[in-house]
């Protein structure tokens, strides 16, 4: 599936990134702690987080993920927006809680994996 | 940031600020971007840059930031990461997955897990943890790059 069928299906609004929706993703970690996703990610390329300052971008950068999904509402920065342009990262917006969204993903055909 | 080319390997220097969060992690930046640049293998860098942002997030949150000195050499990418903050107090269990000193602040901040150390550790062929109370702390690790 590409970042455009993730964006549709979890009624996502683009932050920055607009320009690589065509980029295939095959898994996905999600967590609000960034200690976690540095310790138990193999790979993802997309990290659903609540969580919401610039050092979810740092981690981004650091594992290789390239579209982050901001859940709950939650908004990104102008500093997490520039650094985000900066590494060519994506960054989708949605209200879906975090149990929904997983929910949702998984049911398209998203893999996670085990600890 | 100094950087510096001889026949030890590439050198590179950077000062951790402290109390700077969002600041942490550029130097593991710049470090993964001249990685990516010199050629070193994908599986290589991503155990580097994990193994330093964690170390660098530790120098933030627990010291008042510090000194990082990164060696890359054929064989090895060597990280000293040095702070002069308050030493770990019980080596043992800071290594334990999930313990944690970090107050509840830097957990809303979304660290402070207890995964950084291990982390650190499982990232790295050699880990080394000299500390001492009231002095300060200095982590060597040591990431092998494989013959091809």
């Amino acid at each position: 599936m590409t970042v455009k069928d993730i964006q549709k299906a979890l009624d996502a609004t683009i932050t920055t990134g607009g320009e690589y929706m065509d980029k295939e993703i095959t898994s996905a970690f999600a967590s609000d702690m960034m200690s976690e996703v540095l310790a138990f990610s193999k790979g993802q390329s997309v990290l659903i987080t609540g969580l919401c300052n610039p050092q979810v971008i740092r981690t981004a950068e650091m594992l290789d993920i390239s579209c982050i999904v901001l859940i709950r509402g939650k908004s990104a920065n102008e500093e997490m927006i520039s650094m985000a342009k900066d590494r060519d990262l994506i960054i989708l917006e949605t209200k879906y809680i975090m149990f929904s969204a997983c929910g949702i993903l998984y049911d398209l055909g998203l893999e996670g994996g085990t600890a | 940031m100094s950087e510096q080319s001889g026949s030890s390997g590439v050198v590179l220097k950077y000062t951790v600020s402290p109390d700077d969060f969002t600041r942490a992690g550029e130097a593991s930046s710049k470090v993964k971007n001249i990685l990516k640049q010199m050629g070193i293998s994908p599986d290589v860098i991503r155990k580097v840059s994990i193994a330093m942002y964690e170390g660098e997030i530790n120098m933030v949150i627990h010291a008042r930031g510090g000194d990082i000195t990164v060696t890359i050499t054929p064989q090895e990418i060597l990280m000293v990461l040095k702070d002069v903050g308050p030493g770990i107090e019980d080596v043992e269990k800071a290594m334990k997955a999930g313990y944690s000193t970090a107050p509840e602040q830097v957990r809303a901040l979304g660290f402070g897990a207890g995964m950084g150390l291990p982390n650190m550790q499982s990232c790295t062929d050699e880990m080394k943890v000299e500390t001492e109370i009231g002095v300060g702390t200095t982590i060597t690790m040591s990431v092998h790059i494989e013959d091809k």
